[in-house]
């Protein structure tokens, strides 16, 4: 299968992105974020990094970037879509999800092997794991906050759309610890912490995150079967 | 020239860390009386003509879509007379 991570000016986790596709047992494309072409893939990562340079907002710009129009249609469209950090940001922006990420309680940046449970494994990025699965998995954010007003949090509580939340102490003033959240098809997931960077026992917090790209593969199997 | 500004606000009810730093930071600096603080943005957007109410209808949708996110910013426009 063919999973696509776009770059953006400032995008820095596209190459580790890509990487841990192919380690998930698919093809990666590069896509572009001038481009108003996804290439012909079956599913799309939006990578973390500092696109456009945070200016404005985190993803405020990135949202109307060409292949951002072709990303919101396929998402519609229900193409696994997922956005790590910088990613959930934007995805946040485009309203492909709801809430926003805002700065870290703390005013500070925070990086450390983050525990996490998985709450919601129906996703096409979590089918991977067990529901209630608790895994470790890096993070690094300056502003990964999650907010949202009550009635949304209680919507996505109750429908089950919270992905993953943190434990052992919230890193960012998230609220209600929300680490992840999808929308209500479970196409789209959007991810503060970097499952990315937590695929090779070399270079990371262990191997945790691998379960997010080789969940996308059931996920299309599925859905284009 | 006519200017139209454009305050955008973070939401009354959405915590604002970095105006809360910036109250940390006033006592310490000697400044007393300041019972809260919250930092915001403003625009100020150079306009050609006159500023009509189709222009600042424009302005506003410009403030809905990019200048502001509505989940959790409000946004102000205002003309500004500029010399």
């Amino acid at each position: 299968m063919r999973i696509g991570v776009v770059t953006f000016p400032g995008s820095l986790d596209d190459v580790d992105a890509r990487r841990a596709v192919r380690l998930g047992g698919h093809e990666a494309v590069a896509l572009w974020h001038g481009d108003h072409d996804l290439r012909g893939v079956d599913a799309v990562v939006l990578p973390g990094g500092f696109s456009y340079g945070d200016y404005l907002r985190c993803g405020a710009i990135s949202r109307f970037a060409p292949v951002m129009t072709e990303v919101v249609e396929a998402a519609g469209r229900g193409m696994p879509v997922l956005g790590i950090c910088n990613g959930f940001q934007i995805l946040c922006e485009s309203h492909l999800l709801p809430g926003a990420l805002v700065r870290n309680e703390s005013q500070k940046f925070v990086c450390r092997d983050q525990r996490l449970r998985i709450e919601n494994n129906r996703t096409a990025w979590t089918s991977a794991y067990a529901e209630g699965q608790e895994v470790t998995i890096v993070l690094k954010n300056g502003e990964g906050g999650f907010i949202a007003d009550a009635e949304t949090l209680d919507r996505l509580e109750g429908e089950g759309q919270v992905v993953a939340r943190y434990l052992d102490g919230n890193p960012n003033g998230s609220l209600r610890d929300i680490a992840g959240i999808t929308n209500e098809r479970g196409n789209v997931v959007g991810l503060m912490p970097h499952p990315e960077h937590a695929v090779e026992e070399l270079t990371g917090a262990g191997t945790d995150g691998l379960g997010f790209f080789t969940s996308a593969l059931a996920a299309v199997e599925e859905t284009f079967a | 020239m006519p200017r139209v500004v454009v305050d955008v606000m973070p939401k009354p009810e959405i915590l604002d860390p970095q105006g809360k730093a910036v109250l940390g930071a006033l006592p310490r600096l000697g400044f007393g009386g300041v019972t809260d603080v919250r930092q915001g943005k403003r625009f100020e957007l150079e306009v050609e003509g006159e500023v009509t109410e189709a222009v600042l209808a424009q302005v506003r949708e410009m403030a809905e879509t990019l200048l502001s996110n509505p989940v959790i910013e409000n946004f102000d426009v205002r003309v500004e007379e500029t010399a």
